[in-house]
């Protein structure tokens, strides 16, 4: 580790924060734009230029409000939740390959990494949950540690099939692996695994399970929990929990592309960089939006239904077709 | 009793515990508070708590002569307005003779049909708000506002209308109003048809709905739910078709009956409902007659004869009734308002147990209800 | 089951005897049955068909307190579906009335059942067991009027607060 590395990290460190922040903020004017225009209405106009004030507007509110704790709530965990809640972003954007050289850490495990931090998410949530001493936070919190348990098995039964196919857990290696036109990049490798796209598909909706993200949002189910887990909490706590909604989705969207769609690679080969990262990863970020405002929500034991009885079974078939597949085919 | 206790996996005695659902809450479409007695996510007992809202709307009866007590029936269900205008007016005309033009009865039912499907879409909104889907409102509200542009050019009022009198309606209407009502009627069916192919198609939406809330006939006659309600339990019970009123009976039309029962049924119903309504409205604007819309002659304070009345209309929740007693004074000595949605929440406690939660509050989206309709 | 409304009303008639005395003035029964009534056998036939043009219903039944469970299950063997339990003061006579409205899924036939009580000690059966829609409709008729529903398995305020003591819909009521 050379004398300027400490200084290298800092440097990214502070630019991921600022880049979650960013987005955190930006994304909810896209969103409730996107939202709006969905539902044949303008959405935000008054604060700035088509609204784009409006998230600082936003901010600004939120942090004006008083930090309540509730009486009798567990205060240690209850402030100490959202925080929580920030990590697995942020740590899983460290790993990230935004260009080829534009990366925090390029460590050889990066994708088990994300993975191992995005666990505490889980935990997080339910901490929020159970130490707000609300029966509505507590009936959330248990709908989330089943929905979040239930989504993470198939959607680590697609990562061992990509793992499979790439053979390192090296986040820049794997992009790398996917060089040249787009025909190159790993969802359209029919070749090593013959239903790519449904892999693909599968890992979008554990995407969207474990960030709890609608039609799977059990947790904050706003017409039966009001707002689930995060009832109690007012002002920036709650502002927190929304930014690390929106972080998570950002590294899942990020996490997707890198994976499936060839992360900073352009699809014709030259040029590549930040720009065919950040294009893609936020077509995934507007998709998930999208389905967001298009779709009712399932009932609870109907997603853990589709999980179960679904998607983990399809996942290890995908599994075992892959293996399968590259074996007989390598031989 | 401690979150601890809740999560421990200890002893398996079933603890249940109570879980207050409103009287602020986003999915009880109103100041209601259920007290649900929950068993995990499974309910072991609701009991729907009411009065929140209670105004006492059969006092002010008693206090109001029998023409100053029109506003109140718009204030009732403010969704179906009309319909509740119309069984008061009909139940003061029964008592006092009095004969309303033929003009003024096809405006009636023009108006209340039109009143009927702006209701229905209000609920159709508020139902898959309820499940999740927040888009379909912005669409349907879209609808709404043609049809609360025409109401309001017409009556003045977007929602509460006060527009029958006894022997009529108060405004005649003109060719602009009919002119948009057509309009209105001829773009309202690709919507409709839109509405079945992204909603009711939706599977997410149909997991949600079929099966749910299973309500057989008998209960519904045990506890006199009427409306979508009954219909969507197989039984062809329409106030329109049962006890004729107006002039319905000129009018072809059918009503929708769905044997399940369970929330999907009851959907089915109330968008099939729309459809029939548009029917009524186009062939009550071709037979719309010449003539006064306003019986002339009717004495501005009323003294209805001596005895007790009543009307019942099918207003967009189910059958509405209207019994008033007159003792020959210009205020009325009783007037009882039966709605439809006492009744159809009254079956809630029964149908819901052993439900879990979001099923519970499916079928209580699905059963339509507007809280002041049962609070009074 | 039956199969016309006069059938019925001969069933209501079995029930309910004529010549049983009614705890009833002439001067009510010619207030409840004025103008659409049969008049002529207004203050002695507690069974009469109306006008349904000028009611709203068809078949009248006036019975006693103890009668109208009877009634009510003679009405749902027949199919008919509790519509509405109303109350009226009739403070003139010292009296109160139930009303209890019926109407049928099947067809459209309408039958109202009315019973009065004395003021003094307004007690009626309930008919919740028979229909357990009216237990609803005889709480909010017992919080208005203060009519005891004997047998109710709830008899507590359902529209107005939980401590009320009070009933607003008597004619005495002062706020």
């Amino acid at each position: 580790m050379s004398i300027i590395e400490p200084f290298r990290l800092l440097l990214f460190l502070v630019g991921i924060m600022a880049f979650i922040g960013l987005n955190a903020a930006y994304l909810v004017w896209v969103e409730r734009k996107g939202a709006a225009r969905f539902q044949r209405r303008p959405g935000p106009t008054e604060v700035g230029y088509a609204g784009l004030l409006q998230p600082i507007a936003d901010g600004i509110k939120l942090l004006s409000k008083q930090l309540h704790v509730p009486p009798g709530a567990d205060g240690v965990l209850f402030r100490v939740a959202p925080l929580l809640v920030m990590i697995p972003a942020m740590i899983g954007l460290a790993v990230v390959p935004f260009s080829e050289t534009l990366v925090a850490r390029n460590t050889n495990v990066g994708l088990l990494m994300i993975f191992a931090f995005g666990s505490i998410n889980v935990m997080a949530i339910m901490l929020s949950g159970w130490s707000s001493r609300n029966k509505y936070a507590i009936i959330s919190a248990a709908r989330i540690v089943s929905q979040d348990v239930a989504y993470e098995i198939p959607m680590l039964l697609v990562v061992i099939t990509m793992l499979m196919v790439t053979g390192t857990m090296n986040l820049n290696e794997i992009v790398q692996q996917q060089a040249g036109w787009f025909w190159h990049w790993n969802l359209f490798r029919l070749d090593v695994n013959p239903l790519m796209p449904l892999t693909f598909f599968i890992f979008f909706v554990c995407m969207l399970a474990e960030t709890n993200r609608a039609p799977f949002d059990m947790a904050e189910a706003e017409s039966e929990l009001v707002a689930g887990a995060f009832t109690e909490y007012a002002g920036m706590g709650f502002g927190v929990f929304f930014i690390a909604e929106y972080a998570n989705i950002i590294l899942g969207c990020a996490f997707a592309t890198i994976l499936f769609l060839g992360g900073w690679q352009s699809p014709f080969g030259v040029w590549s960089g930040v720009f065919w990262f950040l294009l893609k990863m936020y077509a995934l970020v507007f998709t998930v939006i999208w389905v967001r405002w298009t779709f009712p929500r399932t009932q609870f034991y109907n997603l853990l239904n589709l999980s179960w009885k679904l998607l983990i079974p399809v996942s290890l078939f995908t599994l075992i077709l892959t293996a399968v597949v590259m074996k007989v085919l390598k031989t | 009793m401690s979150a601890l206790s809740l999560l421990s996996s200890g002893e398996r005695e079933h603890e249940t515990f109570i879980l207050n659902v409103g009287p602020q809450h986003p999915a009880t479409h109103g100041v209601l508070r259920l007290k649900l007695t929950m068993d995990g996510e499974y309910i072991t007992r609701a009991e729907p708590v009411c009065g929140y809202i209670h105004r006492m709307h059969e006092k002010m009866g008693e206090n109001r002569t029998w023409a100053q007590f029109l506003p109140n029936t718009g204030r009732i269900d403010y969704l179906a307005a009309m319909a509740y205008g119309h069984a008061y007016v009909a139940a003061v005309e029964r008592a006092a003779g009095i004969v309303v033009p033929a003009r003024a009865e096809y405006i009636r039912v023009i108006t209340s049909e039109l009143n009927r499907i702006s209701s229905h879409l209000v609920w159709f909104g508020a139902f898959l708000l309820d499940l999740g889907g927040f888009t379909p409102l912005l669409y349907a509200f879209d609808d709404r506002e043609k049809i609360l542009d025409l109401l309001e050019a017409l009556t003045g009022s977007r929602l509460t209308y006060c527009y029958y009198r006894f022997g009529g309606v108060c405004n005649d209407v003109d060719d602009d109003f009919i002119r948009g009502t057509r309009e209105f009627v001829a773009g309202m069916r690709p919507r409709m048809k839109m509405y079945r192919e992204l909603v009711t198609d939706n599977i997410i939406l149909r997991k949600r709905l079929i099966g749910i809330g299973h309500i057989s006939a008998e209960m519904c006659r045990k506890y006199g739910a009427t409306g979508p309600v009954i219909r969507g339990s197989g039984v062809a019970y329409d106030v329109r078709k049962n006890e004729p009123y107006s002039v319905y009976r000129d009018f072809d039309f059918d009503v929708p009956v769905f044997p399940e029962g369970d929330c999907m049924a009851r959907y089915l119903v109330r968008m099939e409902e729309m459809v029939q309504s548009l029917r009524i409205v186009e062939q009550a604007l071709d037979k719309l007659p010449g003539g006064p819309a306003l019986t002339a002659g009717v004495p501005r304070v009323l003294k209805p004869a001596v005895g007790d009345y009543c009307f019942a209309v099918e207003a967009a929740r189910g059958r509405f009734l209207v019994r008033i007693v007159s003792d020959g004074k210009e205020i009325p000595y009783r007037v009882r308002l039966r709605t439809p949605s006492f009744s159809n929440l009254s079956l809630f406690e029964e149908a819901s147990q052993g439900m879990m939660l979001p099923d519970a509050l499916a079928l209580l989206g699905s059963l339509d209800l507007v809280i002041p309709d049962i609070d009074r | 089951m039956i199969s016309s409304l006069q059938e019925l009303a001969d069933q209501f008639s079995k029930l309910i005897p004529q010549d049983a005395p009614l705890p009833e003035t002439p001067a009510a029964a010619g207030a409840s049955c004025a103008h659409g009534g049969v008049a002529s056998q207004a203050s002695t036939n507690p069974v009469q068909m109306v006008d349904y043009a000028i009611k709203g219903w068809h078949l009248d039944v006036r019975a006693r307190p103890d009668q109208v469970v009877a009634a009510a299950a003679l009405l749902d063997e027949n199919g008919f579906a509790t519509d509405a339990v109303t109350g009226v003061d009739w403070i003139a006579e010292g009296e109160m009335e139930v009303v209890y409205d019926y109407f049928h899924p099947a067809n459209s036939w309408r039958v109202v059942v009315r019973a009065r009580v004395p003021r003094s000690k307004p007690e009626i059966p309930t008919i919740s067991q028979v229909y357990p829609g009216a237990n609803w409709h005889e709480r909010e008729t017992h919080e208005f009027f203060g009519i005891v529903f004997l047998g109710h398995p709830n008899l507590t305020p359902l529209l107005l607060p939980e401590d009320a003591d009070y009933h607003p819909l008597r004619k005495d009521f002062k706020a």
